[in-house]
Order: C-alpha cells, then sequence, then structure tokens
C-alpha cells in the first residue's frame, strides 16, 4: 500500500538510449487523459513485473513540470545492482503496459529563495531537468554545475547548454575539472538555496562544506535515492500479524514483508520519505541502516527500521507489523 | 520567555554563535546583555568578523561592554528608522555566510526579521533572544495603521482611535501583533485598561 498515492495506468510511449550507460523511458495514460501536475524534483515509483518477481524503484520525472502529456525518467544501467535497471534496459519496449505510483516530491524548489544554486552528479541531473524547465519558465534565478565522468557520460549535458546557456556549467573528470566549491558556496547572494543530487560521497561532501561556511540547513536540499543493498538473507517475525518471513539475499525488508501480503505505508522507497518506518521490538544481532531518514540516535537505538533500504545480521528481529 | 499561545505567536531563543563568514548582531536596549552572554560561548576570533549594530537608550548604557568585544564594527545608529536603509543595502550586498543575531525588544527583532524575510532569509535561520520591555508593535486590523510601544490591554489605535484588543496573533510580514476592536458592539462599553506588556 502506497500511501496516499493512486496508482497510474500507463503505457511505454517510447525509449530512447541516451549513452553507453543511460536510456530514457517515456509514459503516457493508457486513457490518453493528461497525467497528474507534478512539480520539479518529483519522483515516481515505477513497477516492475519480473516473472514472479516484482521491483519498485524511484525515479525522478525529468520532463518539464509544464507539459503533463508525458512523464520522462532516464535510468542508468547498474550491472552489479539488484536487477531493476538491467529490467528496464532489456525487458522494456514501446508499447509494455505499466504501473507507476502518482508523483511525490520529497526534492522541491524553495520558491522563497533569491537564487537556486545546483549541483549535479552523474544521474542525478535528472530532477535539475525538471526543475530547470520550471524555473526557465517563470524567469527564475538560477544555476546548475554538473560533474560527470567524460562528456559523451555528460548525459544530457548538451541540452541543458542548448536550453540555458552560462547557466550550466560543467565538469569532466576524466579532464580533472573539479568545482571549487568554497569559493561558489562563498559568492553565493544572501538568500540562495541549495540543492544537491548525487553519488552519497557528493552530497555528504557539499552538505558539510555548506553547513561550515554558514548556510543554514533549511538552505541545504539534497536527494539520494538508496538503492536496497542486497545482503545475508535473515529471518523476521511479524507480531502484529502474526508472520515469520525470510528475507531473501536479493530482496529487501520491505519487498519481503510484502511478499507476505502485509501492507505497510511507503512513498520513496529510497529511504527518504520516512514512510515505511518501523518500530523494532526486539532484536539479538546487528543493524545495517541505510536510511536518510533516522536519526543517528534512532540507529544507534536499534528501536527503529526503514525496511525500504536496512537489513539486519544476527538471531532474531521482531518487528511491529 | 514568552508562553506560546497560538501558532502565529514568535518564540525566542537565546542566542548562540552559528559556524559562518560573517556575524550581523542588530541589537537595542537590553539585547545587548544577550550579546555579552553568547560572547562566553564563542569561539576565539569570532567578533574578528562580526558588525554589532545597538540602538542605545539615551543614557547609552551597555556601549562601553559592546565596545570590550572588539567587533569588526560596532555602529550605534538613533533609531531603527534611521538604520534600515543602511541595514536593506548591507543584506541587499550579503553573501550566503552571513548570519543574523537579533536581540533586545520584540518590536525591534521583528522589524528587523522583516527586512531580513525581504532579502530571502527564512525567519528559521535567524537567531534570537528577547530582552527587556515586552511592549508591542500593533497593526488596527481596521485602520491598518501602526502603533508602536503598545503596553495596555486594550490599548487606543494612535490612528484612527478605536479601542483594540491586542492578539497574540502576530505577522511577520507586518513584523506587528494584530489588533481588533474590543467594542465594536458597543462603542459606549469601555472595559478596564490593564497594564499587559510592561
Amino acid at each position: 500500500m502506497s500511501t496516499g498515492t493512486t496508482k497510474l495506468d500507463v503505457v511505454v510511449s517510447d525509449v530512447v538510449p541516451v549513452n553507453d550507460l543511460v536510456t530514457r523511458f517515456h509514459f503516457r495514460r493508457r486513457d490518453g487523459e493528461l497525467l497528474p501536475t507534478f512539480s520539479g524534483g518529483a519522483h515516481v515509483v515505477v513497477e516492475m513485473r519480473d516473472g514472479d518477481r516484482t521491483r519498485l524503484n524511484p525515479y525522478s520525472l525529468m520532463g518539464s513540470p509544464l507539459d503533463t502529456r508525458e512523464y520522462t525518467i532516464s535510468i542508468r544501467r547498474d550491472d552489479v545492482g539488484r536487477g531493476g535497471s538491467l529490467f528496464m534496459h532489456r525487458q522494456v519496449k514501446p508499447g509494455l503496459e505499466m504501473v507507476i505510483s502518482y508523483p511525490v516530491n520529497l526534492f522541491s524548489l524553495d520558491l522563497r529563495a533569491r537564487k537556486h544554486l545546483m549541483l549535479a552528479g552523474g544521474i542525478g541531473i535528472t530532477p535539475f531537468m525538471a526543475q530547470t524547465a520550471q524555473l526557465a519558465g517563470a524567469g527564475g534565478n538560477f544555476e546548475l554545475h554538473y560533474t560527470c565522468r567524460t562528456a559523451s557520460l555528460g548525459t544530457y549535458a548538451d541540452v541543458l547548454r542548448e536550453r540555458h546557456g552560462n547557466r550550466v556549467r560543467l565538469y569532466h573528470d576524466d579532464r580533472e575539472e573539479r568545482i571549487d566549491l568554497e569559493r561558489l558556496l562563498s559568492s553565493q547572494p544572501l538568500g540562495t538555496h541549495l540543492y544537491v543530487c548525487g553519488p552519497a560521497g557528493m552530497i555528504n561532501w557539499v552538505r558539510a562544506r555548506a553547513a561550515s561556511l554558514g548556510w543554514p540547513p533549511e538552505t541545504v536540499h539534497f536527494e539520494h535515492f538508496a538503492a536496497p543493498q542486497p545482503g545475508a538473507p535473515f529471518d523476521v517475525e511479524l507480531a502484529v500479524s502474526g508472520k515469520t518471513i525470510r528475507v531473501g539475499e536479493q530482496q529487501s525488508l520491505l519487498e519481503a514483508i510484502e511478499a507476505a501480503g502485509v501492507d505497510p505505508p511507503y512513498l520513496c522507497r529510497g529511504g527518504v520519505c520516512g514512510q515505511c518506518e518501523t518500530n523494532v521490538i526486539s532484536s539479538d544481532g546487528k543493524f545495517i541502516h541505510n536510511d536518510h531518514w533516522l536519526s543517528e540516535e534512532d540507529h544507534r537505538s536499534g528501536c527503529k527500521i526503514m525496511p525500504c533500504v536496512s537489513r539486519f545480521e544476527g538471531k532474531s528481529l521482531v518487528l511491529e507489523r | 520567555m514568552t508562553a506560546k499561545t497560538i501558532i502565529s505567536r514568535p518564540i525566542y531563543g537565546t542566542l548562540s554563535p552559528q559556524p559562518g563568514k560573517h556575524h550581523l548582531f542588530i541589537a537595542d536596549a537590553e539585547g545587548a546583555l544577550a550579546i555579552t552572554d553568547m560572547a562566553g560561548k564563542a569561539p576565539p576570533g569570532f567578533f574578528d568578523g562580526a558588525e554589532i549594530v545597538f540602538i542605545p537608550d539615551p543614557e547609552g548604557k551597555h556601549i562601553s561592554a559592546l565596545e570590550a568585544l572588539e567587533p569588526a564594527q560596532l555602529h550605534l545608529p538613533p533609531s531603527f528608522a534611521s538604520l534600515l536603509p543602511r541595514l536593506r543595502q548591507t543584506l541587499t550586498n550579503a553573501h550566503m555566510g552571513l548570519r543574523l543575531y537579533l536581540a533586545g525588544t520584540e518590536g525591534l527583532i521583528g522589524q528587523a526579521m522583516q527586512a531580513a524575510l525581504e532579502a530571502g532569509v527564512d525567519h528559521t535561520s535567524i537567531e534570537t533572544e528577547h530582552r527587556g520591555s515586552l511592549a508591542r508593535r500593533m497593526q488596527c486590523v481596521h485602520c491598518k495603521g501602526i502603533t508602536e510601544n503598545v503596553t495596555t490591554q486594550p490599548a487606543a489605535c494612535s490612528h484612527c482611535g478605536l479601542l483594540l484588543l491586542v492578539r497574540d496573533h502576530y505577522s511577520r510580514r507586518l513584523a506587528a501583533f494584530q489588533g481588533v476592536c474590543i467594542n465594536a458592539e458597543d462603542r459606549s462599553e469601555i472595559p478596564p485598561m490593564e497594564e499587559a506588556f510592561p
């Protein structure tokens, strides 16, 4: 059960390879109507029916919020992941009927800002595609700094440069180009908000520098969907529903709970939104927390877990589900 | 510290040193003591990057205590109104990394915050500490006139003369509490006036 979200019955209207790693998918409603309105930074959860297995992965909408005839997402192929991106790249063809969630925005622009400073790393560019389109349409003041490995892997760098000119600055790892973060963060006018999307290391680096340079936390926005990590199988007792389940190596705890017919609330499935937060009744073992939602104190207490991305190793785990 | 009655009623904290490249303090009257108290918790060299704007009382109380902190700049304007154009200029030219600290009367905190909000600073990003008088800056919801330093409940509007109930309902945009006519049904009914905000 996805809290407060209804599903959208869509059809894949186009599949476009963008470069060696990234493919873009277009969805339209099967009934031909317009899709729901969304704002830049929103994501949808895509249901992937792969034989008897269903994966639910979040992807940022990258199209212009001004055009709701179709939704577009871009997916980077991850050859060592749990298989969601490989399924999309290999199995999804135009004409396939799929189900996606309503859009949810956990990374929205703060439109009170005088200026929006955006930092993207790699495939973290996708929410900024929508946000820059939204701001450009409304005459908003923004600047996008985009780091990619090589020019050929700079997904949509050409499109962004063409659309927004000098507002987009590119940095290529293979040319040793690096953001001068200290200078960038120190030269922004008062009232600027900062947005970061990319690898966890980049997000942590930017957040730490911004905090030490005096950017108040409410001016720093970030999004990083943690993919559920595979791990050793473990057993869990669901006290409320009276079930004992086994979480498989390639399965997330949330997916295992759902497979047992229990429907916890969820929104992002990436450790960000907090919807699936679950109380631990008792445990004997070690938690492997991978979320960005719980506080460090919560992580240490062993009283809470985010089943979408976190795992457990040990003798026994009893959850309030 | 003032009790929270309704959600818009501002709650003030205790000044504490924030990470940042520049620090701008705006204070009046007893607000100077909030700054000197905070100085004890500040890291060495903190005031090297600080500007203190202090609106002193006629006796010039607390000025020497602020001088002793050796801030990069100490500015002593005669009133908030006379400070405002300069403050707006400072905020317009400022960069991220500037932190704001407001201390003293509610009227001072509210009006300085109003200027900061106009410059795009979130109210939650500002350190505040209330010291001194509880006197309120009030807007008459009927004629929109502002009355400064309201200490009584009810209070007369200094513009239209209506007798107003001074509400806890506060507007950050206007930097004022809302005053609503207390005897609209029968203007001959005059409730007793008490000293409510000394």
